[in-house]
Order: C-alpha cells, then sequence, then structure tokens
C-alpha cells in the first residue's frame, strides 16, 4: 500500500465534542454486564488455592476434608488437573507439576456449587512442602543481577551516546542521587474475574474439537484467545472471549493471567457447565501482576547555565523467576532533554516473587519520576527556576535517534501551566506556613510514547437509510472506547454519532490490538478510517443496506520518519503538616500536548484519573513484602492505600490545541497513560518546595516529614 | 468460612444463657468485624446469636449529666447525637474519624469497642499469631511492624487496638455495663481492653457469653474541654497511626486536670497517666505540654519500624493540649 | 446450614433460602441476579456494593442476609424512576462523567443518595467545623470529600463524583423517590 492510500486526515465534527458515555446510563444503574454478570444456567463455582511457600515443591495433597464438603464437586491439583498443551508460560502453566515459584502462585482449586462451599471447601486443602530458602528483597547491592535482552516491550537494556563518565568529571555542577519506588499494584475496581464454558465437540462428528467461551475481564479479548487458545491445545477459532465492559485494568488486565487458565481448567472438568472464578481483592497481590519495585540512580552534568553535559539513568528492578518482565524505567530518559552525554541501564534480580507486569505507564511512571526529582534537585542546585532548567535543555531533535518529534511542545504546556497555576506564587523551600502547614508547588514533565500498533481489523455494515454498525472486539475499561469510536466513525462516514451502532468486546467482531501501551484509539481508529476508505470505495456514497466491508491497519510510513510522542507540564501544590507530617495536595494542574482530543469530557477524564493515580502513587502506595514469609503483607484496601475522595482535592487538566496527523488519521495520541507519568515528582517536587525535605523513596507517608 | 448456626436474640437474657450453654456461640451485632473475620478464616463459630435487633439503641442521659448509650446502637447515630455532640465532642470526633460513613452506618457501640486489632498477620490465617493461634509464635516481631505498638507489646504479641471511639470512651473514663452468667457487672474501658502479655489471644476481660448492653459516660464538669485528633496515611477512612484523645480543664492558666489517651500505639488504648500526672497543676502552655508529651512517650519502646510513633504522638499530644487551651471554655 | 429470608429488593418482594453465610450482596448478585451492587474487595474497604438498607447506606458485603429478613433493599438499578429516568444523582453522575470503568459507580450513587439524605438531617462528618447541633453545615466540597469517603474509585473520578454531588447537594428524600 502506498502513502496515498492512506486515510485522510479526519475531518471532525462529531470529533472534538464533549459527547457523554454511550454506555452512561447502564453504568449509573449497574446494569451493564460484567464478566461474573452475564446470566448462565448452572453455573459452578470456583475457589483457587495457593502455596504457601515462596520456593519449593509439593510432596503431598490432601484434598479429603475439602472434598467431604456439603457441595463440592471435585479439588483440583497438579495430580488431578488436566494437562495444558503448552507450558512454556511459566506464569500461565498452573496445576502441572509439583513446583511452587512463589508464595501465592495458584496450586489448586475447589469446585463448588455455590461460592459459600467453595471458598470454605479451599481453606481445607492442605499441602506439604519440601522447602527451599528463598529470596525476594531487592537490595542496591543484591547478587546475581542480570542485564536482560531487552526491556518492555522490546527496547534495548542498555544505551550509551558520548563519554558520560568523563562528561561528569567535568561538569560544572552535578546530581548524583539515588530513587527507590516500591512495589505497586494495578487494583482495578473489578477484581480479575473469568467465566469459562467448555463444551465438547459433537461426538457424531470426531473432527468436531471443543469450543470454548469466556466472559473475561480483560483489555483484549484477542489477545486472551491468542494467549490462551496454544496453552489449552486449542485452534484460535474455537476460542471465544466476550468482555463487553471491564472494571478498570490498568495494565494488570491486559494479558491473561494464571486464573485464566485456572478457569479453562476447571471448565473442562465440568463438561459444559460454566466455571465462574473471581478471584479475591487479597488474591490480585500475587495473581495479578504489579510495578516491579525499582532503585535508580540518576546523575546530571551541567554547565552553570543549566545546559545539560551529561545524563545517567541505571535502573534496578526485579522480575519473577518464574517469568521476566523487565519495565523500561530509563528509556524516557533516553529522549527527554538534549544532553551530548548519555547513558541509561537496566538491570534485574530474578528472585521468588510474583510475576510482575504492565501497570499504568510501565517505564515512564517510576523513571520519570526519579528523573523529573533530579532535575528538581539541578535547578535547585545550580539556583535555576525548575522550568527555565527545562527550557534550556528542550532538544530540536530525538536524541538518540535524530528523527525530528511530530511535535513536542513541552516548553508550551510548561509555560501555559505556569501562568494558570500561579507559578510566580512559588517561594523559597520552607518559607511559606499558614497555621500548621507548610506549603509549596512543584513541577514537573512528562511524556509518553505516540504508539499504535497494527494488527487491528474493523467492520463496517451499512444497515439501511445511512445507519451504520461498527464491529472491533476492541475494549472499554473505562477509556471510553464505545463512545470514541463511535465519534470517530460517525465523521468518517459523514453521518451523525446516533446513526452509529458499535459492537466492541468480543473475538466475535474483528480482531483489536489489546488496549494498552495508550494505544487503542490509535490503533482501532485508524483501523476503522481504513475500513471507511475501503467501503466508500467499494460502495460510495450511497450503498445498499447490507453493504459490508473490513479492512485492517493502513500502513503509516511516515510515523518511521517522525519522534512520535506526546508531552505534558504537571504542576502541584502540596501541604505539610508541620506538627504530624500529613501532606495534602489541594491542587494539581496537567497542560499537555497530546495531539487532537477526540472526546474532551472523556479526555478530562483520562488526563485527571492518571494524575490521580500519580499522586496515589506519590503519597500513599506501596505493597510491603515480608522477606520472612515471602509475601506482600498488606494484600488489601485497608491497608495497600489508594487515595480516597478526601485525598482529592481540585485536579485540573487541560491541553494544547494541536493535530498530529503524522500520529494517525484522527489527529490524535493516545491519552490513558501520561497523566500518571509527571504526577508523582510534581508532587514530591512540591513537597521539597513546602518543607526543603528532599525525600528519594516513595511513597511519601507522614513519618518521612515528620520533625524531631 | 465454616458453616454456622444463626438464631436471633430476642432478649438479653436469652442471648446470654444461649451464648453460655454453647461454647462455639458469637454475638454478632453490625457485623462489620465479625462478617469480615468470618469470611477471612480466623475465626470459627458453630453459632452466631445476633444481638443487633435487641432494643439497646437509646442514649439515656442520667440524673448526673452522664450519658448511658445503648449497646446496639450505630455509630452515626451516636456520633450524630445532640448530647454526645454537645457534652462529649470528644466521643463524637472518634467516631467520626474512624471508618466509612457505611460502616458507621452498620457498626454498634460495643462492636466497636470489641473489634479486633488489624495486624496483618492476625488477619492472614496463613501466617503464624499467637493471637489468631496461641502459641504458634508472632509473625510481626520479626516483620512489618509499622501499624504496631511502642507501649505494653509482649513477646507474644505487639498488635495495636484499632478503635478510634475507645480511645475517647478510655479518656472520659467511661464505662461498660454488662449481663453475663454471673449477672450484670460494671467495666471500666480501660480495664475492659486489656493488654496482650501471655495471652494475647483475649483482647479483653468479658467472660465468654457476657454481653455488653450499655455504655455509661461519666458527667464532664462545665469547664472542661476535649478533643480528639487522628494521624493516619489517608486524609480519611484509614487506621491510626497514632490519635489522641483529651479531656482538660484548665483554671487561670493552670491545668486542673487532664485525662489523656492515646489510639494507635498499644493493644488497647494508652491511657497517658504520666503525662495527666506531669499536667496536673501546671502552667496551661506549650512548654508544660510538651513536658508532659515527653514524660510520656519517654516510657515508649519503639520498634525498628515504628519508631515515628514515638515523635509523632508526642508532636501531636502537644498540639491536642494547646488547641484545647487555646481560648477559655465558653 | 439454610435459612429462609424475605427481602423487598428495589420495590420488589423476593424470597429465598440461603445459606446463613450469604452476605447480602452475594444474595443480590448470586440469588437474585440483582448485580448492581459490585464486589470489589468483600471486607467492607471499598464502597463498591453500598446499597441503601432500610433508607441507610451500608456495605452489603460484610452484612449477612439472614441478619436482615424483612429488610428493604435499593440498589442503584432500583433508583431510577418508574417510566426509567434516572435519578438526578445518575444523570448528574452521566453529565458530569463521574465514572471510567463503572464498577464503583453504582455503590458510588447509592452511598451520595445516602450520605445526602444524613447531611441533610443535619448529621455531622470529620470535616463538619462545629458539631453544636443548632449550628447549619453547609455542604461544602470538602463535606461531601469526607462523607465519599468509603467509595473508592480507582480511575481516579473523585473531583468529576464531587462536581455531580455537588450539583444534586440539595436535593432532599432522594431515597424515596
Amino acid at each position: 500500500m502506498t502513502e496515498t492510500e492512506q486515510p485522510p486526515p479526519l475531518a471532525a465534527h462529531a470529533v472534538g465534542v464533549p459527547t457523554r458515555r454511550l454506555d452512561g446510563p447502564a453504568k449509573v444503574s449497574g446494569t451493564a454486564p460484567y464478566a461474573w454478570e452475564h446470566r448462565l444456567p448452572e453455573p459452578v463455582y470456583v475457589h483457587a488455592v495457593q502455596a504457601g511457600i515462596a520456593r519449593g515443591r509439593i510432596v503431598r495433597v490432601d484434598t479429603a476434608a475439602a472434598e467431604a464438603v456439603d457441595g463440592v464437586l471435585t479439588v483440583l491439583s497438579h495430580r488431578t488437573a488436566p494437562r495444558l498443551a503448552d507450558t512454556s508460560d511459566h506464569e500461565l502453566a498452573i496445576l502441572q507439576g509439583p513446583e511452587v515459584g512463589f508464595r501465592g502462585q495458584i496450586v489448586g482449586a475447589v469446585l463448588a456449587e455455590t461460592p459459600e462451599a467453595a471458598r470454605y471447601a479451599a481453606s481445607l486443602v492442605r499441602f506439604a512442602y519440601e522447602e527451599e530458602p528463598h529470596h525476594t528483597e531487592l537490595r542496591d547491592d543484591s547478587p546475581d543481577t542480570y542485564t536482560p535482552a531487552k526491556v518492555n516491550p522490546s527496547f534495548p537494556s542498555d544505551t550509551e551516546q558520548g563519554d558520560p563518565e568523563a562528561a561528569l568529571k567535568e561538569a560544572a555542577c552535578t546530581i548524583d542521587a539515588t530513587y527507590r519506588t516500591p512495589m505497586q499494584f494495578n487494583n482495578p475496581m473489578e477484581p480479575h474475574t473469568t467465566v469459562a464454558i467448555w463444551e465438547e465437540g459433537d461426538p457424531e462428528d470426531p473432527s468436531a474439537s471443543p469450543l470454548l467461551t469466556l466472559y473475561d475481564s480483560t483489555q483484549g479479548s484477542h489477545t486472551v484467545r491468542t494467549t490462551l487458545a496454544p496453552v489449552l491445545g486449542l485452534g484460535a477459532e474455537r476460542v471465544r472471549v466476550i468482555s463487553p465492559h471491564v472494571g478498570g485494568g490498568f495494565g494488570s488486565k491486559g494479558m491473561p493471567h494464571a486464573h485464566d487458565v485456572l478457569a479453562c481448567l476447571a471448565a473442562k472438568v465440568l463438561r459444559g457447565r460454566p466455571a465462574k472464578l473471581a478471584l479475591t481483592r487479597q488474591q490480585l497481590f500475587s495473581l495479578a501482576g504489579h510495578r516491579t519495585p525499582t532503585v535508580q540512580r540518576v546523575r546530571l552534568g551541567a554547565e552553570p547555565g543549566g545546559q545539560l553535559t551529561a545524563i545517567s539513568h541505571e535502573v534496578l528492578e526485579h522480575t519473577s523467576r518464574v517469568k521476566e518482565f523487565a519495565e523500561q524505567s530509563a528509556v524516557a530518559t533516553r529522549m527527554m532533554y538534549a544532553s551530548p552525554n548519555r547513558r541509561t541501564s537496566h538491570r534485574l534480580a530474578a528472585l521468588d516473587v510474583p510475576v510482575p507486569s504492565w501497570m499504568r505507564a510501565p517505564g515512564e511512571t517510576p523513571g520519570m519520576y526519579a528523573a523529573e526529582v533530579a532535575m528538581d534537585e539541578l535547578a535547585e542546585a545550580l539556583g535555576l527556576d525548575p522550568i527555565e532548567l527545562r527550557k534550556r535543555n528542550d532538544p530540536t531533535q530525538e536524541p538518540e535517534t535524530g528523527k525530528p518529534w511530530s511535535s513536542r511542545h513541552l516548553v508550551e504546556c510548561l509555560t501555559t501551566g505556569a501562568r494558570r497555576f500561579g507559578w510566580d506564587q512559588r517561594t523559597a523551600p520552607g518559607a511559606r506556613r499558614e497555621g500548621e502547614w507548610l506549603v509549596g508547588l512543584g513541577v514537573a514533565s512528562s511524556t509518553y510514547p505516540g504508539y499504535a500498533m497494527p494488527g487491528s481489523e474493523v467492520e463496517i455494515v451499512h444497515r439501511g437509510s445511512s445507519r451504520y454498525t461498527v464491529r472491533i472486539g476492541a475494549a472499554d475499561l473505562g477509556t471510553g472506547t464505545w463512545t470514541v469510536l463511535s465519534q470517530i466513525a460517525a465523521d468518517g462516514l459523514g453521518v451523525a454519532a446516533e446513526d452509529v451502532r458499535m459492537e466492541i468486546g468480543d473475538t466475535a467482531y474483528p480482531m483489536a490490538t489489546v488496549a494498552g501501551g495508550s494505544s487503542g484509539v490509535s490503533s482501532w481508529g485508524s483501523s476503522l478510517l481504513n475500513a471507511v476508505r475501503a467501503f466508500r470505495d467499494q460502495y460510495g456514497d450511497e450503498p445498499e443496506a447490507g453493504a459490508r466491508v473490513r479492512a485492517g491497519y493502513p500502513e503509516n510510513p511516515a510515523r518511521e520518519r517522525y519522534a512520535v510522542h506526546s508531552f505534558g507540564a504537571h504542576f502541584a501544590e502540596a501541604r505539610v503538616n508541620a506538627v504530624t507530617g500529613e501532606v495534602r495536595v489541594p491542587r494539581m494542574l496537567g497542560v499537555f500536548s497530546a495531539g487532537r482530543i477526540i472526546n474532551p469530557l472523556l479526555a478530562r477524564s483520562q488526563f485527571i484519573g492518571g494524575m490521580t493515580m500519580g499522586l496515589s502513587m506519590a503519597l500513599h502506595e506501596e505493597g510491603v513484602f515480608d522477606h520472612t514469609t515471602g509475601h506482600v503483607v498488606n494484600q488489601d484496601l485497608a491497608d495497600y492505600h489508594v487515595p480516597v475522595c478526601a485525598d482529592i482535592g481540585d485536579i485540573e487538566a487541560a491541553w494544547l490545541d494541536e493535530e498530529d496527523f503524522v500520529s494517525n488519521p484522527m489527529g490524535s495520541r493516545g491519552i490513558g497513560e501520561i497523566g500518571i507519568v509527571g504526577s508523582p515528582s510534581a508532587v514530591v517536587n512540591a513537597v521539597y518546595n513546602a518543607t526543603g525535605i528532599r525525600v528519594r523513596e516513595l511513597p511519601l507517608t507522614p513519618d518521612k516529614l515528620l520533625g524531631e | 468460612m465454616k458453616p454456622f448456626a444463626y438464631e436471633r436474640a430476642g432478649s438479653v437474657r436469652a442471648a446470654v444463657t444461649a451464648a453460655v450453654d454453647d461454647p462455639g456461640a458469637v454475638f454478632l451485632g453490625g457485623g462489620t468485624n465479625l462478617v469480615d473475620h468470618l469470611r477471612l478464616g480466623i475465626t470459627h463459630p458453630g453459632r452466631l446469636i445476633d444481638v443487633s435487633r435487641l432494643p439497646l439503641e437509646d442514649v439515656e442521659e442520667l440524673p448526673d449529666g452522664g450519658l448511658r448509650i445503648g449497646a446496639t446502637l450505630r455509630n452515626s447515630d451516636l456520633a450524630a447525637h445532640p448530647l454526645v455532640r454537645t457534652r462529649f465532642p470528644v466521643l463524637s470526633r472518634a467516631l467520626l474519624a474512624g471508618a466509612s460513613g457505611q460502616l458507621r452506618n452498620a457498626a454498634t457501640t460495643a462492636g466497636n469497642l470489641l473489634q479486633r486489632t488489624r495486624c496483618r498477620y492476625f488477619q492472614d490465617p496463613t501466617t503464624p499469631c499467637n493471637k489468631r493461634d496461641p502459641g504458634s509464635g508472632c509473625s510481626a516481631l520479626t516483620g512489618y511492624t509499622r501499624q504496631h505498638a511502642v507501649f505494653g507489646a509482649s513477646e507474644e504479641c505487639i498488635a495495636v487496638h484499632p478503635s478510634d471511639m475507645a480511645v475517647a470512651a478510655a479518656a472520659l473514663d467511661a464505662v461498660v455495663v454488662t449481663t453475663g452468667p454471673e449477672g450484670e457487672r460494671r467495666i471500666p474501658v480501660t480495664e475492659l481492653l486489656r493488654l496482650p502479655g501471655d495471652e494475647p489471644q483475649r483482647d479483653n476481660t468479658l467472660l465468654h457469653g457476657e454481653l455488653i448492653t450499655a455504655l455509661e459516660v461519666p458527667p464532664l464538669p462545665a469547664g472542661a474541654r476535649s478533643g480528639y485528633r487522628k494521624v493516619r496515611d489517608r486524609a480519611s477512612f484509614a487506621f491510626a497511626l497514632v490519635s489522641v484523645a483529651a479531656v482538660v480543664e484548665t483554671e487561670g492558666g493552670t491545668v486542673r486536670w487532664a485525662r489523656i489517651a492515646l489510639g494507635g500505639v498499644a493493644h488497647k488504648p494508652w491511657r497517658a497517666t504520666r503525662a495527666e500526672d506531669a499536667l496536673a497543676g501546671a502552667p496551661a502552655t506549650e512548654e508544660s505540654f510538651r513536658r508532659a508529651a515527653e514524660a510520656e512517650l519517654a516510657a515508649a519502646e519503639p520498634l525498628s519500624g515504628n519508631a515515628f510513633k514515638v515523635p509523632m504522638a508526642r508532636r501531636t499530644l502537644t498540639a491536642v493540649l494547646s488547641d484545647l487551651t487555646a481560648e477559655e471554655p465558653q | 446450614m439454610d435459612a429462609h429470608v424475605t427481602l423487598r429488593v428495589d420495590g420488589e418482594e423476593r424470597s429465598l433460602t440461603v445459606d446463613t453465610r450469604t452476605s447480602l450482596l452475594d444474595a443480590l448478585r448470586d440469588r437474585l441476579g440483582v448485580t448492581s451492587p459490585k464486589k470489589g474487595c468483600d471486607h467492607g474497604q471499598c464502597g463498591s456494593c453500598t446499597v441503601l438498607l432500610d433508607g441507610r447506606r451500608v456495605v452489603s458485603c460484610l452484612a449477612l442476609t439472614v441478619s436482615h429478613d424483612g429488610a428493604e433493599v435499593t440498589t442503584a438499578a432500583g433508583l431510577p424512576g418508574p417510566d426509567g429516568r434516572l435519578h438526578p444523582l445518575q444523570q448528574a453522575f452521566w453529565d458530569h462523567d463521574a465514572f471510567q470503568c463503572g464498577y464503583c459507580t453504582p455503590g458510588q450513587i447509592c452511598s451520595a443518595a445516602g450520605m445526602l439524605e444524613e447531611a441533610d438531617a443535619g448529621r455531622p462528618s470529620h470535616a463538619t467545623a462545629d458539631l453544636d447541633p443548632a449550628a447549619r453545615t453547609p455542604l461544602t466540597d470538602d463535606e461531601i470529600r469526607e462523607r465519599m469517603s468509603g467509595n473508592i474509585c480507582r480511575c481516579g473520578a473523585y473531583v468529576n463524583i464531587v462536581a455531580a454531588i455537588r450539583e444534586v447537594g440539595d436535593v432532599s428524600e432522594v431515597t424515596e423517590r
């Protein structure tokens, strides 16, 4: 396909309008069905049994007491569970052998007629183990660290330009600081849920293979299908995944996890009855992924005027011995600021811990926290305004590749935000006090790549009278997919949004790439407009009822020639109680450059939601690992704190008016993740400005800010 | 959750009789703590005796100006009661600082006092815990101690009591009225709840089958002022790192007396008697308050993970006393 | 062990036999097919399962069904009027985009309905400066935030939730619609 066969830049009519969510009435009534809530006859309830040790082997299984419980149908363990066809993914290959790779791993399950019976019986399953010493602690001097072959999703682990060591030695001003972030957990409000129905093929027709239907809580129904089908030994076409509404994910539902496999194994045993499995909130902490803890050493060298001469960002993280995940924490440092000398590196310690995975803006979030606090420290050391420091290091092209930016308006975000936020009110650190409260302002930059993934397809059907059905298996996990795709479709087809019926969240519809990397709308919308183009090519402007077309993602060679990233400026006001060390954030502002905003109402929510999660990371979130027991101790929402309503003041998001047609024909870039990226560092920098105390270890709980 | 029998008690006497006769029976009030624990699998009663609808929901004014508060009155109703708000603001404030609106609508007076520790290990049946499983060991001692006690802990248990209301009740010298196998008795809140010692499985001094029917709060002199301050990791809906309940009466710039209880620092509300002694007759100045707080906190025995509670409690107590004495009582 | 109970759910009388262990939340979701209240944590820590129980907001995960025989339960699915029109709080949540994934939303809305009644009745909160029963406490944003703190929203829609509730703030008797 040549570039001229691209969908043309979209003329906006429905796009840009603050349309309310199409799924709104169902959501506010609670009638939109999530995975657990599809009505199915004769369900069987599945409760997972988890390993009680962090490393070793199961040597004995005693299921007698569990099996004796009234209503229990069967108990699964590695001795009794059906075999999987492909066990190469050790996170997914549960109940296939006696090995235990982390505490909390699924080692059994109870299938029962009622949820009460399943859960009670699960508590009665007894395992005897041959325990081996486990290692779960990520230490600065962790032995046996290694360099991963790549970091998520496919970046090189290490990069180097120039001679950063020499430049650091020669620099007029240097910062050398180590920042730590703890284990963090996505904790979507809907716990991970899978309902599986395994229907054996027609006994009269030996060639008909089983049909598996999953009602799953996922960010990608097709991803679940393509991942699980080979694990289960089924053709992908024999697996259907249905997921019209998803109760949040933030990356943790971006791929199937072990519980998906457990539901399938249970369903296989049940031969037709639905197997319903919802993880408990506590179980999420070992089974649904998490963000790795990080230890990040950042060194900056600068001239007296603030020009960076060296940037070094060295990251240490953990991964699970069961399956590697390497968070790309230093990757944003490769493109954020100009400097002739630069080094980034990632090292992993493989530990006996649950499997880390995606959590909102993996890489950018922890990495930009460290880098943007280091920039604040450098500004302080230089006696420069932190905004000015960032302006002086704004690169004209992408530093490592030399590619031109499709759009880089960071400085405009900073200056716009400074004006709106009242940045000129900022005082010297510790200088502003109101009663018991020390008050400070902080700023930080954010960035996120403008990803788009090939692979999605869209089907357009003309229902007659210029009304259309648009089908794609895309997910809406609160991201607004239902609404936003209908707006794009309306403008592409030249009809009103009401005349478009969206059908999403089902593998019965065409393939959609995962709702991850803020790539959803860019990927799906591009395919949608390509389908519109193909539809008009085939049927013209007056199609018959029933006219239908299916098309995929358009090639976009321009993307290769440009660096496509979004940017933002975050501002925060922090108030720190001088008596107790408690922190409040009454105001935050984010100003973003993210291409064309397709739905301002929903986009604002996405930005603010990300900023809220960033504030949460700054002040609250910390998975506490007990290295004796080998598990996350605070595994619920009473002790793993995320903000409640009282923690959130006035958070506002604004954006620059722009279009980026290098990114995609909508002119947009993704917005689901950038809101979190600069938010923690803005808060941390504001706390420093309020108190003069520089905390380099998140979260900023009161004990860290308490005076003598 | 192990299967259990359920019955609704028709009267206090019937509830007590039923419970006394069955060692596996427990009382069900608002359920916010018990149902939580049943689901976690950390308690396994054979029978629930539902006392939540017993007619123990009144707030009665006593002839001396004190209050008799029904055991099944919901926390939100107690916090909103006009007599509590005007005479014992420390009690309203403590209640309103606890839990959430939904939980306060369900939780009862007695249930709040009897709620069990939030120690992570106690709540997790896969870990050793002497309180849950006597003799199994204390996981917290070598583990996560940030929330744990700095006063009155033992080798067996370092858990803290989670209630806010109980801290206020302790500072108010409140007394619970119970009906038990041996009839009615009155127990000061400070003696109802206990330190762990070598019996950490016992949170309180009630006998099996003994039912709290009321909480009595003695009157305060007109000049006394009371307040509650809670320090926590979130702005709301979080347990106390440290809390302070204080009642103080001053006269002409001098503290006549003060009663102080600290929350989040011990297995029971911690009456700060050293601070109270230091304050009696002392000038009502920040310097006195700080010294009194220091006198109390000097006796603290923090662990590595919770040493911050010592300065936090000292500073918070000083600030509370300063606030309460900042102006003459109205 | 089983027990027979009768509930009035969203205006409709429902009789069922439940295990004594069955929470009100599970009875609604799994037994009666009323899936509007959501299970977020099952321990009273998130508020997603909030319903109005005999007119007061509670978390249904910590209520045993057997203990509430004869109770009146209102979920977010029962808040719209007989003509299907959204309750003012539901309309305001939609208009202000006060949710994203929507999973906490029915609980938020039931909680807001109960909360507005509480505030209207002059009940104080942790944010109330003056406990004097005669003092009339305005429903400031800080009051809304404190009173709604039993409902966690992980998508981070609090800013819009407060705006939606602020708009409806003067509606009283919301549960009687």
